[in-house]
């Protein structure tokens, strides 16, 4: 970049900058107003008491209302959920995801139909696929129950509930894993891919050691989109269990208390705790990005 | 070291399409062979299928012996030079190298003796450790040819290694990779496109078009005696002047005078089916200055006036206009034949002490002996057969 610090921009110059700056003026406004002032408003009301059925109580209490959170039994079992439901769904769609980026891109007869066919769980609204999963395993009425011995209420068991909430959101998000991760496998050349087969790799070895490195990139890419998207995993959660069972996400956490509890000061609290997770998710993951580059030098 | 067999190769693809017609040449060990055709001649077709990247549908691929068709290309111990270069990007230049001999699973000493040898012979021994994005283009040219030689394959296969190098590091490769040949003396495959690169570089040249061997000889053979107009037209550079013939009584009427027929030209219009009007083919340096010949009744000669005038060093190149319409012919459209202008272009070699100027009227003596009959449909050469 020129025009550095210290350097005394030319006339052109600094009416480019100007003009640059105006245009930018718009959309960084409605970001403001939109994005950066709830997040305020919500930092603001972490640091009250503030519970709509109390709201004569309301005061300024600092950072009290994170030790409550931070101490509370209930937000740590909901913060491991999330995590062994992130961890878990986003491992899975990575490799159904990959398997499915190399049908679509790879495939010769019927190309279209495959892609369409793949891609039709991610058209579905989340809420309604959510309820077709919750109906499937209802004893009683559901395909998928039916299939299970007598009496079982697997959606009332928490372990068999979190297999299911993990079971739709795999089943609802691998598409969009899928489409991300085929715009990876376009970026590598096949000419690669050619020089390694007659430099003596196998289908498997051309994989992981050309393919999988060069698409290195669009994988974290892919990871970073899921993983957030997966931490805040609310609506296969809220349709399937609504947290019952000790299976709530921070989500389902945060809404019900602030929806359901009208307590507006814990609330708030714990969506600033999810939006910090959320940010150290991705600044881990951007880290990664800069030495993933391909081709740049160490 | 192998000797690579195509036993009457063809490649026809699902929609019908032959991209390669009955290929059938014998590829000595050890020997140097140049693919040369002009784009879409089914010239890298034909590497692909020696390569493995690509199905034979008819014909069988032999090397020393044994049947490759079904092979996979892991399997059949060949390198294979690519245009693009195709290295690695994530992998240094030393890995790049190596790669070949990690996924044979050969010993470190012997695979870092191996890189170290071939980056020695290729002068990349300070930039082992850059990866490819910090070479520049020569340098990744090298790399490519040092992935090919490090494992001591049983042939190397080039698809265009030199296209995307510019004309000096083009010709300096060159030499190199003619050197490096010679000395391995591995069997080796090469496609170009570029005339100039099959003429220097082969034992043996294999002139392509539209899937079909054209000729197969070497260099000087396909110069010398080149079997149609489309060979004509494509060895040589600048390519070989053709223009408008008819044979009356004896004589050859041309634009640039009348040629008697005696000798091989009689010969070659004798048979039944040669037709009055005929294409003759002249090379440029077949043509001199007339006042620098000494005896200039063992020759034709004519006057033009001279268009245009490029001085190269060791020679001049004089270019004329005919007042005669140009030679078309589907033969020479492919071939990369300058059919520029409407009219007859002709050019003259001359020697650089010829007095020829720009838009001044000189007089040339050109070789009767020298002088090509093509069929003007079948484009065969009637003097060759």
């Amino acid at each position: 970049m020129n025009g550095g610090k210290g350097r005394a921009l030319t006339e052109g110059q600094r009416a480019e900058r100007r003009l640059g700056l105006w245009l930018c003026a718009p959309a960084a406004l409605i970001m403001v107003v939109v994005t950066g002032w709830p997040i305020v408003y919500s930092v603001l009301l972490s640091l009250q008491r503030y519970d709509l059925r109390f709201p004569e109580d309301k005061a300024w209490i600092g950072l009290s209302n994170y030790a409550t959170v931070l101490t509370s039994e209930v937000w740590w079992n909901a913060f491991w959920v999330t995590l062994l439901i992130t961890v878990v769904s986003v491992a899975i769609e990575l490799v159904l995801g990959m398997l499915l980026a190399f049908a679509m891109y790879r495939a010769i007869v019927g190309r279209g139909l495959i892609r369409t066919v793949v891609l039709i769980p991610y058209g579905i609204v989340t809420v309604a696929a959510a309820y077709g999963w919750k109906y499937a395993w209802t004893p009683g009425t559901g395909w998928l129950a039916g299939l299970l011995p007598e009496g079982s209420a697997p959606l009332t068991e928490r372990g068999p509930a979190i297999a299911i909430i993990i079971l739709a959101e795999v089943w609802k998000t691998t598409p969009f894993m899928a489409l991300l991760l085929m715009a990876g496998l376009a970026v590598v050349p096949e000419e690669l891919l050619r020089a390694a087969s007659v430099d003596g790799a196998t289908l498997w070895q051309r994989f992981t050691r050309v393919t999988l490195p060069l698409m290195k990139p669009a994988i974290l890419v892919a990871l970073l989109f899921r993983t957030l998207d997966a931490f805040r995993i609310f609506d296969n959660v809220y349709v399937l269990t609504n947290g019952s069972q000790g299976t709530g996400s921070v989500s389902i956490s945060a809404y019900h208390n602030l929806i359901g509890g009208l307590n507006l000061g814990i609330g708030s609290t714990m969506s600033v705790l999810i939006l910090v997770t959320v940010a150290i998710i991705a600044v881990v993951f951007i880290i990664g990005f800069g030495t993933a580059a391909p081709g740049s030098e160490r | 070291m192998a000797e690579i067999v195509l036993d009457h190769v063809t490649k026809r693809y699902a929609d019908g399409t032959v991209a390669v017609d009955d290929f059938d040449v014998r590829i000595a060990d050890r020997e140097f062979v140049i693919l040369v055709g002009p784009s879409g001649c089914g010239k890298s077709t034909t590497l692909n299928m020696i390569a493995g990247l690509e199905d034979i549908t008819e014909g069988e691929l032999r090397v020393d012996g044994r049947r490759m068709n079904e092979k996979a290309p892991r399997d059949r111990d060949m390198a294979m030079v690519f245009q693009s270069y195709a290295l690695y990007p994530h992998m240094t230049v030393r890995e790049n190298i190596a790669f070949p001999l990690k996924l044979a699973k050969m010993g470190r000493a012997e695979m870092d003796e191996r890189v170290e040898r071939a980056a020695g012979l290729l002068d990349l021994a300070p930039y082992l450790d850059r990866k490819p994005a910090a070479l520049s283009g020569g340098q990744r040219q090298r790399v490519a040819m040092g992935r090919a030689i490090v494992r001591d394959p049983k042939a190397f296969l080039m698809d265009e290694p030199l296209s995307n190098l510019d004309a000096k590091l083009r010709v300096q490769m060159r030499t190199s990779i003619s050197r490096l040949q010679k000395s391995l003396g591995t069997t080796t495959v090469y496609v170009t496109h570029d005339q100039t690169e099959a003429m220097t570089l082969g034992d043996r040249i294999v002139i392509m078009r539209a899937g079909l061997i054209q000729q197969i000889g070497p260099p000087q053979e396909l110069y010398d005696h080149p079997r149609n107009l489309f060979v004509a037209g494509f060895i040589g550079s600048p390519s070989m002047n053709v223009l408008p013939a008819r044979l009356e009584e004896g004589l050859l009427r041309t634009p640039i005078g009348d040629i008697p027929l005696r000798g091989r030209l009689r010969r070659a219009t004798e048979g039944p089916d040669v037709p009055r009007d005929v294409i003759a083919g002249i090379r440029p340096e077949s043509f001199e200055d007339a006042s620098l010949v000494h005896d200039t009744d063992q020759g034709g000669t004519f006057t033009g006036t001279v268009d245009l005038l490029e001085s190269m060093g060791p020679e001049k190149l004089a270019y004329f206009t005919l007042d005669t319409g140009a030679v078309r012919s589907e033969h020479l459209a492919e071939a990369g034949g300058e059919e520029a202008g409407e009219g007859c272009q002709l050019v003259a070699q001359l020697d650089p002490k010829s007095g020829a100027r720009r838009g001044a009227p000189v007089r040339l003596w050109y070789d009767t002996q020298a002088v090509h009959l093509f069929h003007p449909k079948t484009g065969e050469n009637l003097t060759e057969r």
